[in-house]
Order: C-alpha cells, then structure tokens, then sequence
C-alpha cells in the first residue's frame, strides 16, 4: 500500500490521479476516511493557501490542489454521508445582481468544495431574491456574494437587506469578495467577513461559521 | 499592405487615451448595463469620450470593444450582434479622430478561464477570431489586446488578431504578487515579455490593476527581456469608495509625475487606464513634451 502521507503531497501538488489511487487504497486497507480529511488534505490546502500568500503558489496552482483533493474527496464523502456526518458548511455562491463576471467566483466555489463545503453554485447576475430562495431551499448557513464592479458592489448590501427582510439573516453568516473590496465595505455593509483571495476565502468560511 | 507600427508613428513617446469605462460611467452608463452595446444605442456619448481625448492630444485612441466578444455579449442577449457592435465601435473612434489620431481597437479577455474548463480552446479560438475579424473589416489601424491575465489565452487572441494583418499590442496586467509584478495567473514581466516577443507581438504592454508608481518597474523588467516597444497605461491609482461611488485618488500632476520615469524604463506608448481622463492625457502630454 502507498504510504497515506502522498495524499499530503497529491493534493499539494496537485495531482488528482496520485490523490484518488492513494485515497482508494487507503480507505481499501481500512484507514478511516475522516483521518484523511482532517491529517492530510485539510493541512495540504492549508499549506497551499500559505504558499499563496508567499507568493510561491498563484492561482493555477492553486486550483490544480482544489481539484486533487476534489477528486479524493469524492470517493471519501458518501463514506462520511452514510455516517451521518455533516459537510464542514453548505455554501449558496453567486456573482451579485447586474455583475457577469465569473472567474473570481468560480476559483471560489472550487477552493470551497477542496476545502470541504457542499457547494452551490447561482452562477452570475444572482438577484437577491434568489439568494434568499437558495438559503430556504438548499438549507445553506453561508452565503457568498461575488462583485468585480465598483459598480455592482451595491447590489452586495441589497442582498444582505433582502436575507434581513425575508427573516433569515440571522440563519446564515455572509461573506463577500471581489477585487473593489474592502473590509471596511463588508463592515459598512454588516457582511460576517471579507476575503482578499480564494485561497483565504476557506479559512474565511470556516471561522465565519465557527463564529 | 497594411501598415507597421513604424509606419504609423515617427520615433519617440507617443500619447495614448485614457479609460473609456469610466468615462461611459459618466456620461449615465448603468450599473449592469453593457457598455459595448452603447456603441448601437449611445453612439452620440462614446464618440465624446474619443473626441475629448483626441482633442487633450491622444495620438491613438481605442474603441468601445472591449467586452464585445461572443462569450461576454451573450450575457446581455446580445449575442446575434458581435459584428456589429464592433463595427460600431471602430466607425465611432474614426469618426472621433477627424483624421488627428489612429484608432486601435480594443479586445479584452473572454471572461472565462481555460484552465477551469469554462471554455474549450477551440470555441476561444473562434471567440477571438470573430471579433477580430469584424474589428479589422471596419478598418481599425491595430489591435489592442488588453487586461489579459492569461498567457495561454492572450497568445489564442494574438494569434487571432495577426491573421488580420494589423499591428497587434498585447497588453497584460499585473495585479498580483506582493510587489504587484505578477499576472494572475502567476507569469512574470520575464515570462510574458518572452512569451509574447516568441508568439510574434508587435507591442508588449502592460495595464489596470495597479497605479502608474508601480509599472516602472514592471516596464523595466519587460525591457529587459524584449526588443518590441512597450505599451504601459495604468490606472489612476486603486479606487476607493465613498458613500458607495468609487473614487480614484491620483491627480492627473501626480500621475504624469511618473511618466518621465516610464520613459526611462523603456515605455514608448503611454496612456491611462480605469479612473484615468482626458486631463490627465493632457498632464501626459506636457510631461513628455519636457523631456
């Protein structure tokens, strides 16, 4: 049997197909498939995420350890499901109102889904009504709203005003993100927290929710 | 036989426009709204935006097409008018210009990112050269690929755009880093002046996503590792927002406090980008006329 620690060096690397035969054989052998999580991939993005922010690591990299752990993820979750055990959250993302800019919401969503979140995905132009449908409906705790305009950054405050005017603002924690954002816009506009990057927006989810 | 970039400009610094995007924000352009399609229903207010920086001393100005690609306008359902949008936007820079200036057209990215399979390469490809193809039929003087912040995809474009012949600039920027000396995706000045000398670019560029302090460096190191002319229009510093309007800080003095330095760096054509405007093409023009 491959040595568990490669599913370290897989998902830090990036290499999905190294990630999934290490995580099949490991959980073939009986290693329990939550140590994986939290002792090898979890630490992996971790580090990934801190090369980020040394500026070793950009965002194709990035990317490429998101993915290898998604693919080792996959075969690891209906494990954890059919235990009972719960995602570390459940996220509705969206690019706001008026905004069709994807890519930055996009590297989010899959830094999510790495990080372990059920992910998902409004897609662009999202109006907060369907912000507010999607918290009803897909019975998600974290909302993330994505903007690249200046221009569209106030659609981020309408839908933060359309989850308190539905009732359900205190059900779930929102976080934000975009190139025009700042902490002090998430603070002026009562969001739970603001992400410079994907690869913080993880660390930011999860104590958002911890909070 | 079309013409080269030596023949369109005689030696030395030549003045570029500013942000156009801006611009339309000021003259009523909405939130949401597609700014390219203006170039169909608001010819009248984008001509202004050419005029006014052909009349501060712009010696090529872009065109309203930047976004206009296949990809961007079926986001608008505006898909059916990709030909037309961009022969708009070349006839109104042209008609701008009253014979005083060239006019580049503009090409931003795709929108989406190859490596997340949002697009295959193929229908990039095509993407690419459909726009090109309407932009050079409605007679721009060059091609202005711009804000690219992936090599593989910039390459796709200027491919695209030097089948039509026309002088091509290809224009990334440099956003990211700590020193801001990075593309997104993580290729340096090095790296991308190499790449984009090695695919046949005319003009290597850089622009948006910082402020002009910070491209003199990043022009520097582009000379360093190129022999084609360079290409640098920044921004106006990062904006701020204020009561929830973005403000950019830069005065039109200071930013052309930094242009004999981008000179010296290596920069041949010079322009500002978003939260620049036709002042500061005149504060531009002043700066290089003491050098």
């Amino acid at each position: 049997m491959q040595d568990v620690k490669q599913l370290y060096t897989a998902v830090l690397e990036g290499d999905a197909r190294l990630a999934k035969s290490v995580t099949e054989q490991a959980l073939a052998a009986g290693v329990d498939p939550q140590t994986l999580v939290t002792e090898q991939m979890i630490p992996a993005m971790a580090e990934a995420g801190r090369r980020f922010e040394c500026n070793d690591y950009f965002v194709p990299e990035l990317l490429i350890a998101a993915r290898a752990m998604k693919s080792s993820l996959e075969l690891i979750r209906p494990l954890l499901a059919a235990r009972g055990a719960n995602p570390v959250g459940r996220v509705a993302i969206g690019t706001v109102k008026g905004d069709l800019h994807d890519i930055g919401k996009n590297l989010v969503a899959a830094m999510l889904e790495g990080g372990g979140f059920e992910v998902y995905d409004l897609g662009v132009d999202v109006s907060p009504e369907k912000f507010v449908a999607a918290v009803h409906e897909k019975n998600v705790n974290l909302v993330a709203l994505s903007a690249l305009l200046t221009t569209t950054m106030p659609a981020m405050k309408s839908t933060i005003d359309a989850l308190k005017q539905a009732g359900i603002r205190d059900k779930v924690k929102v976080v934000i993100g975009g190139a025009p954002i700042t902490q002090k816009y998430a603070d002026e506009i009562g969001a739970d927290g603001y992400s410079e990057n994907a690869a913080a927006a993880v660390n930011l989810a999860r104590k958002a929710l911890a909070a | 036989m079309l013409a080269s970039i030596d023949q369109l400009f005689p030696p030395g610094p030549v003045v570029l426009d500013g942000a156009w995007g801006t611009q339309l924000q000021d003259r009523g352009l909405g939130s949401g709204e597609c700014p390219d399609a203006w170039n169909l229903t608001h010819p009248d207010r984008v001509e202004q935006v050419g005029r006014a920086y052909v009349a501060a001393g712009s010696q090529v100005i872009l065109t309203n097409t930047f976004g206009a690609n296949r990809l961007r306008l079926e986001g608008y359902g505006l898909a059916a008018k990709v030909a037309e949008i961009n022969r708009a936007g070349v006839e109104i820079s042209r008609r701008a210009t009253a014979g005083k200036a060239r006019v580049f057209a503009s090409v931003g990215p795709s929108g989406k990112l190859l490596m997340m399979g949002d697009v295959t390469e193929s229908d990039l490809q095509a993407v690419f050269t459909e726009q090109m193809t309407a932009l050079a039929a409605a007679g721009a003087d060059g091609i202005v690929i711009e804000t690219m912040s992936d090599l593989v995809e910039a390459k796709m474009a200027q491919a695209a755009a030097r089948a039509t012949g026309l002088p091509v600039v290809v224009s990334v920027v440099f956003d990211s880093g700590k020193q801001k000396d990075r593309t997104m995706m993580g290729a340096t000045p090095e790296q991308v002046a190499a790449e984009l000398t090695s695919a046949g670019a005319d003009v290597i560029g850089a622009n948006c996503g910082q402020g002009i302090a910070g491209y003199v460096p990043v022009c520097q190191r582009l000379r360093g590792a190129t022999d084609r002319p360079l290409w640098i229009k920044a921004n106006a510093g990062l904006p701020e927002m204020i009561e929830g309007k973005p403000v950019y800080r830069t005065t039109p003095e200071q930013f052309a406090r930094h242009v004999p330095a981008l000179v010296q760096a290596g920069a041949r054509f010079i322009g500002g980008c978003c939260g620049t405007n036709p002042e500061f093409i005149q504060a531009l023009k002043r700066a290089l006329a003491l050098l």
